[in-house]
C-alpha cells in the first residue's frame, strides 16, 4: 500500500470528492496562496480554480457565509486558520451551524464542514496551540471527528463530505507530516465507529488524535514486560461509539482516557463519567485520565514540554492501574 | 420611475400583504395576552414597508434572511400563516414543528431562511446564500434584513467587506427603527445614519423613508437589479419606527408618548399608501373593507388551525438535531 502524509490524505480526500461533487467549495484565510497554513489546501487552486477562495481575516464572515451556502445546495469546507480562532466565530459555529436544522424543524441539511488545525505545534505559545475538542463536543448539532492517522484522515473526510450535518473537523498540527498506508481508490469510514488500533488483553487506553501514537508506543514498551495494552481510538466524537469502548473495558477491567486536552472538563472527563456510569461492575481499578495541563500553552520549550503527556505518563499510568 | 410601472394589481397586493402583517400581529399580541402564543413576541408593526416594498421584488427562488423581528419577513415573502400561527402557539404543524417559536421562524420553500435570535446572526446566512447563487451563476439575489443595533456588531463589517470584494448578489437592508432594543440609536452610536457606512465598503449606500412603501419599493428594485447583474451589494437603509415595544409587554420608559403618536399619526406606512391609491382612484371604501375583511378572515383561520392542532409529541425531542440519531 502506498505511504502518504496526515496532510496529503486530507488532500487526497477533498480531491477526490471534489472532482466527485460539484457543490464542494473551500474557503478560508490564505487557502490558495499558502495552502493554509499548513499547506493542507495547496494545489487545489490549480485543479478546481472556480471553487476555492481566499477569505479576509474575518473568521465570523467564514463561517457564517459558510452556513449559508450550505443552505442554499452549496457544500462548503471552510478552513480556521486555528482553532484558536475559531472563538472569533463562535455564534456562527454554536447558535448558527449547529441548531439551524433543530430550531427550523428538520426543514434542511447542514452540509459545512470546518477544517480546525488544533494542537501544540512547538513554540507558538497560547493563542495558537489549543485542543478544544470539548467545546464543540457539547453542543448538540454538531458532529467532532478527530483523525489520528493518515487512513483515518481520508476516510472520515470522505464520510463529512457526503453527509448532512456540520462536522468539526480537528487536525492535529503535529501529525501533519506524519505518513502512514492509505490504499488508493475510493473508501470511507463511517462515524460513530471507533477503531481498536491494537488488541490486548490488560488495560484499554482510549486514545485521540496525537495521542493515539502515544499509547501505541506506551504499549510498545508494556509489551516487552508482557503487558498487553488495547488501544481504542474512537475517531469521531459525536456520534461516539460507546459499544467498543464498553467492550474493551468489559475485556480488560482496566481503563485509562487519555487526550491532548485539557484535563478539567475535556472529552477525557465525558468518556470517563461514561465509562463510570456503564461499566462500573466491570472495573477493577478506577478510571484513569491522563490529559494536558491546566494552563494556557506557555511558549518556553522548557515549560511547554511539560504540557502534553507523553508515551511515558502512558506507561506510568498503566503501571498504576496493575499495582 | 418604477413605481409608474406598477400596476394596480401589484399595489393592492402590496396594500393587502402590509394588513396582513398588522393584522397578524395584532392577533398575535392578543393571543400572547390570552396565554396561547407563548415566549417573547417582537413585532413589526410600523416597518411593513420595509418588507413589503423589499420582498415585492423578489421570487421563491430568492433568499431572504431575517432577524427576531422576523413576523413581516415571513409574510412578504410569502409564508403561510397557518403554519405560523401554529409555530407561535408551539404546535407541531408548525412551520419548526413548535421547536423554534416566534424568533426562529422559517420557510426553506420560498427561501426564507429563517428568523435569527441572534442580533446580526443573519449577515453571515445572507452572504453565504449570495455565494451559492454567484457560483451557481442563476441570478438569485439575497436579502439581509437588520436593525440599527446590528450594525454596532462584528458581522456587518466582516460580511458586508466580504460580499463587496467578492461582488456577491447580496442587499443589506438596514430597518433603522432608531432604538436598539431599549436604548436609543444616538446614545450608541454616533453615525446614525447608516447608509454612510457603505462608502467604507467602497459599495452604494441609499437611505429611504421606511415609512413609504413607495419609496422602499423603487430604492430596492434599484439595489436588487444591481445585484441581479452581478455588479454586488448595496446597503439600503429605510429610517422606520416601531410603533410597539421592544417586545410584547415592554412599558417603554424609554421614549414618550408623544413621540409614539406623531408616528403613528402621521407617518403610519399603511394609511399613506391607502391615501395614495384613493388618491389614484385605486380603493374605494368598500374595496378597502374588503380586503381588510379578507385578511381578517386568514388569520381567523390560521388562529383556529393553531388552536386544533397537537403539541409536538415527545418523540419530537431528538429529532432533528441532526439527520440521524445521535444518542
Amino acid at each position: 500500500m502506498p505511504k502518504v502524509s496526515f496532510r496529503e490524505a486530507i488532500r487526497d480526500a477533498l480531491l477526490e470528492e471534489m472532482e466527485r461533487d460539484e457543490s464542494i467549495f473551500i474557503l478560508g484565510e490564505d487557502v490558495i496562496a499558502h495552502g493554509g497554513p499548513y499547506a493542507v489546501t495547496r494545489g487545489i487552486y490549480e485543479k478546481f480554480p472556480h471553487r476555492i477562495r481566499q477569505t479576509p481575516i474575518s473568521e465570523a464572515a467564514i463561517v457564517g457565509t459558510a452556513v449559508g451556502a450550505a443552505l442554499c445546495g452549496v457544500r462548503p469546507v471552510a478552513e480556521i486558520m486555528y482553532v484558536d480562532f475559531v472563538t472569533c466565530a463562535m455564534d456562527e459555529v454554536v447558535n448558527q451551524m449547529a441548531k439551524i436544522r433543530y430550531m427550523f424543524g428538520g426543514q434542511t441539511d447542514v452540509p459545512v464542514v470546518l477544517r480546525l488545525p488544533s494542537g501544540s505545534a512547538r513554540l507558538i505559545a497560547a493563542q495558537h496551540s489549543q485542543a478544544l475538542e470539548a467545546w464543540f463536543v457539547h453542543v448538540p448539532g454538531l458532529q467532532v471527528v478527530v483523525p489520528s492517522t493518515p487512513y483515518d484522515a481520508k476516510g472520515l473526510m470522505k464520510t463529512a463530505l457526503r453527509g448532512r450535518d456540520p462536522v468539526i473537523y480537528i487536525e492535529y498540527k503535529r501529525l501533519y507530516s506524519q505518513e502512514g498506508e492509505v490504499p488508493e481508490g475510493d473508501y470511507t469510514i463511517p462515524f460513530g465507529q471507533a477503531d481498536i488500533k491494537r488488541e490486548g488483553r490488560d488495560v484499554t487506553i482510549v486514545a485521540t488524535g496525537p495521542m493515539v501514537g502515544k499509547a501505541l508506543e506506551a504499549a510498545e514498551i508494556l509489551a516487552q514486560e508482557g503487558i498487553e495494552v488495547e488501544v481504542v481510538d474512537p475517531r469521531t466524537l459525536v456520534p461516539l461509539d460507546k459499544e467498543t469502548i464498553f467492550a474493551s473495558v468489559h475485556k480488560t477491567n482496566r481503563v485509562i482516557v487519555t487526550d491532548e486536552e485539557a484535563k478539567r472538563a475535556g472529552t477525557s472527563a465525558e468518556i470517563a463519567a461514561l465509562i463510570a456510569e456503564e461499566c462500573f461492575d466491570a472495573l477493577d481499578a478506577p478510571v484513569k485520565r491522563v490529559a494536558a495541563a491546566n494552563v494556557p500553552m506557555p511558549f518556553s520549550p522548557e515549560l511547554e514540554k511539560l504540557v502534553v503527556p507523553k508515551a511515558e505518563h502512558l506507561v506510568a499510568a498503566v503501571r498504576e492501574l496493575l499495582g | 420611475m418604477a413605481i409608474a410601472t406598477l400596476s394596480a394589481e401589484k399595489l393592492l397586493a402590496m396594500y393587502t400583504c402590509m394588513w396582513r402583517i398588522r393584522l397578524f400581529e395584532e392577533e398575535a399580541e392578543y393571543q400572547s395576552s390570552q396565554g396561547k402564543v407563548l415566549g417573547a413576541l417582537h413585532t413589526y408593526i410600523g416597518e411593513e414597508a420595509v418588507a413589503v416594498g423589499v420582498c415585492s421584488h423578489l421570487q421563491p427562488t430568492d433568499y431572504i434572511t431575517s432577524t427576531h423581528r422576523g413576523h413581516g419577513h415571513c409574510i412578504a415573502k410569502g409564508a403561510d400563516l397557518k403554519r405560523m400561527m401554529a409555530e407561535l402557539f408551539g404546535r407541531l404543524t408548525g412551520y419548526c414543528k413548535g421547536k423554534g417559536g416566534s424568533m426562529h421562524i422559517a420557510d426553506f420553500s420560498i427561501g426564507m431562511l429563517g428568523a435569527n435570535g441572534i442580533v446580526a446572526g443573519g449577515f453571515g446566512l445572507a452572504t453565504g446564500a449570495g455565494l451559492a447563487a454567484q457560483l451557481r451563476g442563476s441570478g438569485q439575489v439575497a436579502v439581509c434584513f437588520f436593525g440599527d443595533g446590528a450594525a454596532n456588531r462584528g458581522p456587518f463589517h466582516e460580511n458586508i467587506n466580504l460580499a463587496a470584494v467578492w461582488r456577491l448578489p447580496v442587499v443589506y437592508v438596514c430597518e433603522n427603527n432608531q432604538y436598539a432594543q431599549w436604548t436609543p440609536q444616538s446614545e450608541v452610536t454616533l453615525v446614525t445614519d447608516i447608509a454612510n457606512m457603505a462608502p467604507a465598503y467602497g459599495i452604494p449606500g441609499v437611505q429611504v423613508d421606511g415609512m413609504d412603501v413607495l419609496a422602499v419599493y423603487e430604492a430596492a428594485g434599484e439595489a436588487i437589479a444591481r445585484a441581479r447583474r452581478g455588479e454586488g451589494p448595496t446597503l439600503l437603509e429605510c429610517k422606520t419606527y416601531r410603533f410597539h415595544g421592544h417586545n410584547f409587554g415592554d412599558p417603554q420608559l424609554y421614549r414618550t408618548r408623544e413621540e409614539i403618536a406623531e408616528w403613528m399619526e402621521k407617518r403610519d406606512p399603511i394609511k399613506r399608501l391607502a391615501a395614495y391609491l384613493r388618491a389614484q382612484g385605486l380603493l374605494s371604501d368598500a374595496q378597502d373593507e374588503a380586503i381588510q375583511q379578507q385578511v381578517r378572515e386568514e388569520i381567523e383561520a390560521a388562529v383556529r388551525f393553531a388552536e386544533e392542532s397537537p403539541y409536538p409529541p415527545p418523540d419530537e425531542l431528538y429529532k432533528d438535531v441532526y439527520s440521524y440519531v445521535v444518542t
